[in-house]
């Protein structure tokens, strides 16, 4: 088996690489399991955070692949999985554009009010 | 002697883990991919982590009544073939994915009934020891579960392979349910109830329960298959070679 190993940056997934069940006859033969992405939540109360991605033949198989991947050390007690050609990522070209206006606008940030001495943990 | 016949169950029930954990860890790295790989070998490190607990009990039982010094690592390591009281099915070849899986799904079927026996059992170590292997198993019993479904139900060749499968393990599960004299679970007890279980997940994977009833029996009272006496040379020979050798 042809397997072939590259690196994707994050939010960066090129879509004819995703995998996906409208995608399973590529050109050159390989039959490959769709990729999914993993988010875990650590805790109770916590948000579910990206862990990272694997391949799974369904959703189910993919919950149980990040069940045996990501939490065996203990890192979670709730597992989402999302089929990576679901998620739509900003392109990073369009970085200058979509960042850089922010970076002069800090009256953006709540740090310009008076807070009362009685209000804590701000 | 009471004692004995109790030594000699956990012993039974410790090696059967672990040369089933022994097996499986030979597919670390050869997994068919990467997240199965781990699976597997997860499940292998479930197992051996059951068996130390066995171990560690079967020892303490040993050293009260015989005042002799064992251990886990004595037991596991410094036993001969013939000492050793796995279920044959354990000891077996993986074979290809589908042989494996079955073999697991066999395998983790039976356990968890026999789990669920022993949570009752008025010996507190044995009730322990079960409740917390349980959670495990029952995870074993899904996964493997899922995967002769999935081959049983896949392509041609899948199902093909799972009935080859079939043929070769299907003569080792009639030992599950013929009780050693020394054994503390009413295992011929369990049989109806994984018979159904296999028999609808069978359904589900498009696949017949075998006509055969021809079944291998021995390994209960250390009467093994050829493939043990391959399997503990080389699970045994640091310890053989350097005796105490640790990490």
């Amino acid at each position: 088996m042809n397997i072939q190993i590259k690196k994707f940056y994050y939010g960066d997934i090129p879509e004819e690489n995703t995998g996906g069940t409208g995608n399973t006859e590529k050109s050159s033969g390989e039959l490959s399991w769709p990729l999914w992405e993993v988010f875990i939540r650590s805790k109770q109360g916590l948000d579910h955070k990206h862990a990272g991605s694997l391949r799974a033949a369904d959703a189910e198989m993919a919950v149980e692949n990040a069940r045996d991947v990501y939490t065996r050390r203990q890192e979670g007690v709730s597992i989402w999985v999302v089929e990576s050609k679901h998620v739509h990522a900003s392109n990073p070209d369009d970085a200058e554009m979509f960042y850089e206006p922010a970076s002069d606008k800090i009256y953006r940030h709540p740090t310009f009010y008076d807070l009362p001495d009685e209000l804590k943990h701000m | 002697m009471k004692n004995e016949n109790l030594i000699n169950g956990v012993l039974h029930i410790a090696d059967t883990a672990l040369i089933l954990g022994q097996r499986n860890a030979a597919w670390c790295a050869h997994g068919p991919i990467l997240e199965q790989d781990i699976a597997i070998t997860n499940i292998t490190l479930d197992l051996i982590g059951q068996a130390r607990n066995f171990y560690q009990y079967a020892a303490l039982l040993i050293n009260e009544t015989e005042n002799k010094n064992e251990t886990e690592d004595s037991l596991a390591f410094l036993r001969n073939e013939r000492d050793f009281k796995n279920l044959l099915i354990c000891e077996l070849p993986n074979g290809d994915w589908a042989q494996t899986i079955l073999r697991q799904f066999f395998f983790s079927s039976f356990q968890q009934l026999m789990y669920q026996e022993m949570i009752k059992s008025s010996d507190s170590q044995i009730s322990a020891i079960a409740a917390k292997s349980i959670k495990e198993t029952n995870y074993h019993v899904k996964w493997s579960s899922e995967w002769v479904i999935r081959l049983g139900d896949g392509s041609d060749e899948s199902n093909q392979r799972m009935k080859n499968a079939i043929e070769y393990l299907w003569q080792y599960t009639g030992e599950f349910f013929i009780a050693a004299e020394y054994e503390f679970v009413d295992v011929a007890a369990l049989k109806n109830e994984w018979l159904e279980k296999v028999k609808s997940i069978f359904d589900e994977a498009t696949l017949s329960m075998p006509e055969n009833t021809f079944m291998q029996t021995g390994g209960k009272t250390g009467v093994h298959t050829e493939h043990l006496g391959f399997i503990l040379p080389e699970m045994q020979s640091l310890q053989r070679n350097f005796p105490g050798a640790e990490w």
